[in-house]
């Protein structure tokens, strides 16, 4: 995984600088939009609503224990906008979104429709890649914003129905409000950004270097998904120490 | 119509090498394609046809050699933009996701060479030509193989190419398509003097249509000239290739 890193990132680089053909390529980039918001935004909402509350789960009764009930609404909304959001989300679109470009570009490659685009001299850069990337660097942070929002919910829901936290609505979304700047939204949209970066171009990369039949796409899809999941973990780290180191 | 009349571009071939995992595909091949000319290339199934075609438009690098369209070295990103050429596939390489409209006009619609309702046009005559009226809004899975094949084709023709080549092009094709084929090759390059490499193992079409022929055996040209001067070639690999047919005699019943 390593050794492609360079190509990765040489692949990341002709795709920036294909940027300004996006105008030609919007209605590419609103399909793939489209197909993100389709295949995941229920799915997104399902499993923050549920990453909320089991986090208050988690958290509540413990707190609860030493009289600090109160600042679960803080505790959660923090942890989720943070952290739970933008790095669950990017696993799952990683896997649904990130497999099917892999699966996608990789069967392009091997049935040679790629080859045919390159003799109607169409860079597959910019007809396959650069439409992908947007929409995911778009389409991620947005899915994101809907997750923070419903897993603060779920936490809600947990603390004020679960008689070991007993937390009313109003007093979690006070300690909530209290506890969590704009900035601490921002931070989280802004790791979610560069994880949708990862897997795009990961995946497109992935597809690219596709080779063998059918065997080929599915080995592709795999590593495309893998690739792409610990990529994010390990940059989940860095960001988050550049990003407290920004924020003070 | 204004379509542009594209004039043909020459082909050289300067000792071209290949070889896949240790196995030689080409062996130093040199030829000359003249711009205008109908080339077929025939040899047994696995000689490097395709592999060679891949390699005159570019998809492949060679191992050594260079091969020049209309004097620049095709690697040149430039040529491709400059000249137009264009390749119908052995497989059709149709992409999936689009409709055969689509991948008809594609060349047009993402150069924006013309308006959406020229390139309609466009297609549509094009589709007609080759027999397919009707398909514009189908896709590619929902067509048999020889359609797959001529849509390709018109794909390729769309183009208005100045140099083309064709990998098979009547392979999975009834008989009277195949005459279709060949007389709008044929036609084509009369026009527009579109200089056409034609890949094939149909006799009749090669000895048709060809203004030379070479055929290609492991890699390496065993004869190249005229239709009349390789059928003529005394190679008894040449012989048995072009001579093959199915009245074989039986062997004679065990007593
Ligand atoms: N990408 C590749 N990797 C390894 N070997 C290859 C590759 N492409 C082609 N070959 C080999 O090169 C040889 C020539 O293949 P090619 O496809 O050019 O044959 P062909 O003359 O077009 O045959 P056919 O008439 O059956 O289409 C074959 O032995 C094939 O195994
Ligand atoms: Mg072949």
């Amino acid at each position: 995984m390593f050794q492609d890193i360079g190509e990765i990132l040489l692949l990341l680089g002709r795709t920036l600088r294909a940027l300004p053909h996006t105008l030609r390529q919007q209605r590419k980039v609103c399909d793939q939009l489209f197909e993100i918001g389709n295949a995941s935004l229920l799915m997104a909402c399902v499993l923050s609503l549920f990453i909320g509350g089991v986090l208050a789960l988690q958290t509540g009764p413990t707190l609860a224990e030493r009289g600090l009930q109160s600042f679960i609404g803080q505790l959660v909304g923090l942890a989720v906008c943070r952290e739970l959001a933008p790095v669950m989300m990017a696993v799952l679109i990683a896997g649904r979104i990130g497999s099917a470009m892999a699966a996608e570009i990789g069967s392009m490659r091997v049935y040679q429709e790629i080859d045919a685009l390159r003799t109607m001299n169409i860079n597959p850069v910019h007809y396959l890649v650069l439409p992908r990337l947007i929409a995911i660097s778009i389409g991620l942070p947005v899915l994101v914003l809907f997750a923070i929002l419903v897993g603060w919910m779920g936490g809600a829901i947990v603390s004020c129905f679960n008689e070991a936290i007993a937390v009313s609505f109003e007093s979690y979304f006070n300690s909530l409000r209290q506890g969590i700047e704009p900035l601490d939204v921002v931070n989280g949209l802004l790791k979610s950004f560069a994880f949708a970066v990862v897997i795009g171009v990961v995946s497109c990369h992935q597809g690219l270097s596709t080779i063998g039949g059918p065997r080929g796409i599915g080995r592709s899809v795999t590593k495309a998904v893998v690739n792409s999941i610990v990529l994010i973990l390990l940059l989940d780290y860095f960001l988050t120490r550049i990003l407290m180191h920004l924020h003070t | 119509m204004n379509a542009p009349a594209p004039q043909g571009i020459g082909l050289q071939v300067r000792d071209l090498c290949k070889s896949y995992n240790g196995h030689a595909v080409l062996n130093h091949l040199t030829f000359d394609v003249p711009a205008g000319e109908i080339f077929v290339l025939m040899g047994p199934s696995g000689s490097g046809k395709t592999v060679l075609l891949k390699h005159l438009i570019g998809l492949e690098s060679p191992d050594a050699g260079e091969i020049l369209v209309a004097g620049q070295p095709v690697s040149d990103p430039g040529v491709m933009t400059r000249y137009r050429v264009a390749m119908v596939f052995q497989s059709g390489a149709l992409l999936n996701s689009l409709t055969v409209g689509e991948n008809v006009g594609l060349y047009l619609s993402e150069h924006r060479l013309k308006p959406p309702a020229d390139i309609a046009r466009v297609v549509a005559e094009k589709l007609e030509l080759l027999g397919l009226k009707g398909t514009t809004d189908k896709t590619p899975a929902e067509l048999s193989g020889g359609m797959k094949k001529r849509v390709a084709i018109a794909r390729a023709l769309v183009v208005e190419p100045q140099l083309i080549f064709y990998d098979e092009p009547t392979s999975e094709l009834d008989p009277l398509i195949a005459v279709t084929i060949g007389r709008e090759i044929l036609n084509l390059n009369r026009r527009l003097q579109v200089t056409s490499i034609v890949v094939t193992h149909d006799r009749d079409l090669a000895f048709g249509i060809a203004d030379r022929v070479a055929l290609l055996h492991e890699g390496e040209i065993l004869a190249l000239g005229s239709p009349d001067d390789v059928q003529a070639n005394p190679n008894p690999l040449v012989q048995r290739f072009l001579k093959a047919d199915f009245r074989f005699t039986p062997e004679p019943a065990l007593p």
